[in-house]
């Protein structure tokens, strides 16, 4: 290949990430809490030959305000547990990979490290988890467990009790980590002579403490197939990319053009670098909000089309690329000279965007020799590049 | 009309009924072995699957137990993956109400409904101690005498999580541009001494309105806590007698929450062996209760209830002579079984007292003590006696364990429900789609429209 591999992440939630996507002609918003509306999608993808698809989630209604709810009934509301989507969705696949979101700032790293463990066996070793810190004040009214402070909107990113947040955040993924080398992969000894199901000194106490918890292991479930499942995190600013270089195999950044993706790259180096990690392979993937069509100028009006519909135009974290599959192979190929290895793609409209991504851009990409032609890997590990982690606790 | 008889499978446990030494023994974490064990209980149109749970692996003389299974998925995340590769079959997942919170619980069982197309079903049970809570941030905070409380306090704050939405908010009528009928569904406020929660639930109404609740305590409060809230009861009385004496303390207790006979289930635990004669039978049980109580198993049995290291003692020789160490269970911990021994030191002169009456060693004395199997003898016999003690309220039908990981139930589903299906007394086909409906159990739905049809 002329280029290195670029790595693509199909981004997956509700009708699609524009406001007005589910009242296209090909939307399914009746069955966004079906099985089967997620299979579709996700073989869609795996089509596509992916490495994989996040799943959007979080512990609240969807609100267009990102501070609180904003009781619209035009827009999509309501959605599923999305670690469940996923696991629901693997046995119906083979080769993509899973990043389904899951909230690490009310829950239980246990109860986690087991779910994404599992995870990893039912979709044999494709599994990973895109954490995500939740510091509204109302969403920890849901959970109960502890109040949170309203933070200043112009001051998120530096906010104490954010800071605080993603620090807890790092301490959950040292948990989740330990817990998945909580055994050891040849535990399961099935000795008859001696009648042990196990060798108890391959299963370790993890005993971790920290300022938030204490977790004292084992996991109650093995070792999972890729060792180490993978975590990412998504940032936007210093405090999530220190997350991201201390804890994460992919940190997903949002860059404006090529030269802020040389800065984002850098500065998530840096951070890895802090956390003595320069020798691990960490992804840094750029998100782009996608509006694509087989003409430029018929992208443009479907997104005006869209805009129009919503009642104002689409505002995003991410930038967003209105133009033809050819036309954002372009741009992916030239942020990728940038320094990142990929990029997550937020369909505009789902499935209309993603079959643009699947059926355009990736053929697109195929002939420049920048995307594979067939899934090389039998893990989500594999596909990017990393091999199967040695168990931490292992002394042999 | 005979009464109709539920049937379900439970996934073989960590514990000495799971035979793994046994060369048809397969994985019990590879997902295959939860597909073929899924499938082959749904061949046999089975109300629905069963998973327990324990959240911290367990220990003897501070050490991990060795001797049984190690080692199990997670439960949401596994049955998830099940609804992708069964139809109707139900999927029961047993989730503590200690170490959890109602909203993310509830969240995930509207999330396992809706995926699964009404199948969900949670066996709430109430294990509260602080070795498990070592492995959680909340940490083992509960005493005893709270779990039930906190147990109905979690089940009625994730009820009405389940009810705050009706079922009809949900138009997404692209016409119109009318996404939600309501714009502010799923609200909720509880506040109780456990749970001080407010806001929107953000999951629709599922299928079943809520999963079929399960409870498997077997105290006082348990039964309570059951007759009031469960739609089925999880128990470990198998035999006739002590079935019936069971069935009828808690159906007895319905009326006093308001509630008829029909609306809680009795689902005993229940083991099986199955042979083409009575003899070969009984011989293979005998088999598999050696199997099941190794000599080593014995000396760990014998230290539950004595509470002290016996690792000395000998298996084949007489029971020890000293007493049990009564108060605190220290030897073994994360086991609910020890919490069975409330007198140890009467249950040790019982145990001493028939061994020598019947002349038996330590090993075999357990093998006696821990329970045959419930159901042995030919598929016919077995099929009599289960029809038998269901007509005669003994129970609602059965919650069948196997011995065996992961074809267990294949003997069983083969040779034994095609004649109760001959009999009349088990469905020959799923009529309905939802395991309320396998079960018979109303909808539990506040109103609304999202009914799944039946
Ligand atoms: C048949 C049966 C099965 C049980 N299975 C589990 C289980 O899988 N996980 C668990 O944590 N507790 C389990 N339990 C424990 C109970 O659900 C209950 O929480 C505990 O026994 C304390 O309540 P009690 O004092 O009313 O028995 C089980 C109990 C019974 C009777």
């Amino acid at each position: 290949m002329p280029h290195p591999p670029i790595h693509l992440v199909a981004a997956l939630d509700g009708a699609g990430w524009h406001p007005a996507a589910w009242r296209e002609p090909g939307a399914r918003p009746a069955e966004l809490l079906t099985a089967g509306y997620w299979s579709d999608l996700v073989q869609e993808a795996e089509r596509g030959l992916l490495d994989a698809v996040t799943l959007e989630d979080a512990f609240a209604l969807q609100s267009d305000d990102p501070f609180v709810a904003d009781d619209r009934t035009d827009r999509v509301r309501g959605r599923l547990d999305a670690v469940l989507v996923a696991a629901r969705v693997a046995p119906t696949t083979r080769h993509i990979g899973f990043l389904p979101t899951a909230v690490v700032t009310h829950t239980e790293p246990f109860h986690l490290s087991k779910a994404i463990a599992t995870l990893d066996y039912v979709s044999s070793g494709r599994a990973g988890v895109r954490v995500q810190v939740a510091a509204r004040p109302d969403v920890a009214a849901h959970l109960g467990r502890r109040e949170l402070p309203p933070v200043d909107r112009d001051a998120v990113a530096t906010a104490p009790v954010v800071v605080e947040l993603f620090d807890e955040a790092a301490d959950y993924v040292e948990v989740l980590r330990r817990l998945w080398d909580s055994w050891e992969d040849d535990a399961e000894i099935r000795d008859a002579a001696t009648g042990r199901f196990v060798d108890v000194d391959k299963l370790h106490y993890i005993d971790f403490e920290g300022r938030h918890f204490s977790v004292r292991g084992p996991s109650i479930t093995p070792r999972p197939p890729q060792g180490q499942p993978l975590v990412a995190a998504l940032g936007h600013a210093e405090v999530p990319w220190r997350l991201i270089g201390r804890s994460a195999d992919v940190g997903f950044v949002t860059p404006t053009d090529a030269a802020d993706a040389a800065r984002l790259v850098a500065a998530v180096r840096t951070e890895q670098a802090a956390a003595g990690r320069e020798a691990e392979t960490v992804h840094v993937l750029g998100d782009l909000l996608v509006v694509l069509d087989d003409d430029a100028t018929a992208a443009a009006d479907r997104l005006a089309r869209l805009d129009d519909v919503a009642g104002a135009p689409l505002r995003s974290d991410a930038r967003v690329f209105t133009g033809t599959p050819a036309q954002l192979a372009d741009l992916l190929m030239e942020w990728q000279r940038a320094g990142l290895t990929g990029f997550r793609l937020r369909p505009a409209v789902l499935p209309d965007d993603l079959e643009q991504v699947t059926r355009g851009l990736v053929p697109e990409l195929q002939r420049r020799g920048a995307f594979r032609t067939g899934y090389e890997a039998a893990t989500l590990r594999g596909l990017l590049g990393l091999g199967r982690p040695a168990n931490r606790y292992a002394t042999a | 009309m005979p009464k109709q008889i539920h049937l379900a499978a439970h996934f073989p446990g960590v514990n000495n009924t799971t035979v793994w030494s046994d060369p048809a023994s397969g994985s019990h974490i590879e997902f295959d072995s939860f597909r073929e064990f899924a499938q082959v209980a749904e061949r046999g149109k089975l109300d629905f699957i069963f998973l327990a749970e324990g959240l911290r692996l367990r220990e003897q003389n501070d050490r991990i137990y060795d001797l049984d299974v190690v080692g199990r998925p997670d439960t949401f995340t596994v049955l998830a993956a099940l609804a992708a590769v069964t139809d109707r079959i139900g999927l029961t997942g047993t989730i503590n109400s200690t170490f959890n919170e109602p909203y993310e619980v509830a969240r995930q069982f509207a999330s396992l409904d809706h995926l699964s197309g009404g199948r969900a079903a949670w066996n709430v049970v109430t294990s509260w101690d602080a070795f498990t809570g070592e492995n959680f941030r909340r940490g083992g905070f509960l005493a005893q005498g709270d779990r039930y409380d906190r147990a109905r306090s979690f089940l009625q704050t994730a009820t009405e999580l389940f009810d705050s939405w009706r079922g009809d908010e949900v138009v997404a009528d692209k016409d119109s541009g009318t996404f939600l009928a309501d714009p502010h569904p799923g609200a909720f406020a509880h506040r109780d001494r456990f749970f001080d929660i407010a806001g929107q639930f953000d999951v629709p109404r599922s299928p079943q309105g809520r999963p079929v609740i399960f409870q498997a305590g077997d105290s006082d409060e348990g039964r309570d806590f059951a007759a009031a809230s469960a739609d089925a009861i999880f128990s470990r009385h198998s035999t006739l007698e002590a079935g019936q004496a069971f069935y009828a303390d808690v159906k007895g207790r319905l009326p006093k929450f308001g509630r008829s006979r029909d609306e809680l289930l009795i689902l005993p635990a229940a083991t099986f062996v199955l042979g083409d004669t009575e003899d070969e039978a009984a011989e293979l049980a005998q088999e598999v209760r050696l199997a099941q109580v190794s000599p080593a198993t014995a000396i760990k049995f014998l230290e539950q209830l004595w509470n002290r290291d016996l690792s000395d003692h000998d298996p084949d020789g007489p029971l020890p002579s000293v007493d049990p160490v009564v108060g605190e269970n220290t030897i073994a911990r994360g086991r609910a079984s020890v919490r069975m021994h409330r007198d140890p030191v009467a249950t040790a002169a019982e145990w001493r007292a028939k061994a020598e009456a019947e002349g038996l060693t330590t090993r075999e004395l357990i093998v006696e003590v821990t329970g045959r199997q419930s159901f042995i003898g030919t598929p016919q016999t077995v099929a009599d006696t289960i029809d038998r003690y269901v007509q005669a309220d003994a129970s609602d039908g059965f919650i069948l364990v196997p011995h065996l990981t992961p074809g267990g139930m294949a003997p069983f589903v083969d040779r034994v429900v095609p004649l109760l299906q001959e009999r009349g007394v088990f469905r020959a086909d799923y009529e309905g789609t939802t395991l309320r409906d396998h079960l018979g159990l109303p909808l539990r739905h506040t109103d609304g429209a999202s009914a799944a049809a039946s």
